[in-house]
């Protein structure tokens, strides 16, 4: 598993940026990029290449399921691997994230050990 | 209020707390509360709306905050603080999702707004719901928190 992909973490919770960093960090991945919501997530995504988004679903102005449908819908962003990381689980949701091409999904909380298989499958 | 309504809240906060910030505790005797004034230091507060309507709430001591944040980030958190209020803010939205999950399972579907955080002591919680307050008790290491749920039932 490569540790130097360029990740880009979106959360609106400063918090859950805090503790999602401090696990790639355990993995190995220090080259992270923080972003606030979908909005300011696509800002990021013009300023450089990433070769990985985890996304949280509920943020305000621009949700992680808009952020990923935008990212599936631009050519140079649609190849990115996408995980959602959420609250968000109920039956529903999942199936508007894997129509949307989410690359895979880990449901908060989660254990480092989730994140570290998650990746495992996404990125190999 | 039966336990089929106050159970996914309890077990749900068992486990975020155990998952995200290795804290264990004892859920004590669910009792009605009568007032508004918060039992904690620093509450997270949470709508829901589906099957019924109501809020849910989570108000910790400042001592089981700070260990439950500490633990969250891996570094010793000293003093209520604007990045304590946002990881309160968090736990109340991780509570609310797996809660809502195992609601599912029984076939009731709820949804939740974007979490608020209230903090300094002897604040109120506000409930925006005319339905009961159930306040249920939690024990950890480093001091108590109390969830309150108050749905339209």
């Amino acid at each position: 598993m490569s540790t130097s992909l360029k990740i880009l973490v979106v959360d609106d919770f400063a918090t859950m940026r805090r503790i999602m960093k401090n696990i790639l960090k355990q993995l190995g991945y220090t080259n992270i990029t923080e972003a606030d919501d979908g909005t300011t997530a696509l800002e990021e995504l013009k300023r450089g290449s990433f070769d990985l988004i985890i996304s949280d679903w509920n943020m305000p102005k621009m949700t992680g399921l808009d952020l990923l449908k935008v990212v599936r819908s631009d050519p140079d962003y649609k190849d990115i691997p996408f995980l959602m990381v959420t609250a968000e689980a109920q039956k529903q949701n999942v199936i508007e994230a894997v129509q949307a091409g989410v690359s895979n999904y880990v449901v908060k909380p989660f254990t480092a050990e989730a994140i570290a298989d998650k990746l495992g499958k996404i990125i190999g | 209020m039966d336990a089929n309504v106050i159970n996914p809240f309890i077990h749900a906060t068992s486990n975020v707390l155990e998952t995200m910030a290795f804290v264990s505790c004892q859920a004590g005797t669910p009792y009605l509360k009568r007032d508004d004034r918060a039992t904690g230091d620093v509450t997270g507060i949470i709508g829901l709306t589906g099957e019924t309507n109501g809020t849910i709430a989570v108000t910790f001591d400042e001592g089981s905050i700070l260990r439950v944040v500490s633990n969250m980030f891996g570094e010793e958190i000293t003093e209520l603080s604007h990045e304590v209020s946002d990881a309160v803010g968090e736990i109340i939205n991780m509570i609310s999702g797996q809660a809502r999950r195992e609601m599912e399972e029984h076939g009731r579907i709820f949804h939740s707004s974007i979490p608020s955080v209230v903090s300094g002591r002897g604040h109120a919680i506000t409930h925006y719901s005319d339905g009961p307050k159930i306040a249920i008790p939690f024990t950890t290491d480093g001091g108590g928190f109390t969830i309150e749920v108050c749905l339209e039932y």
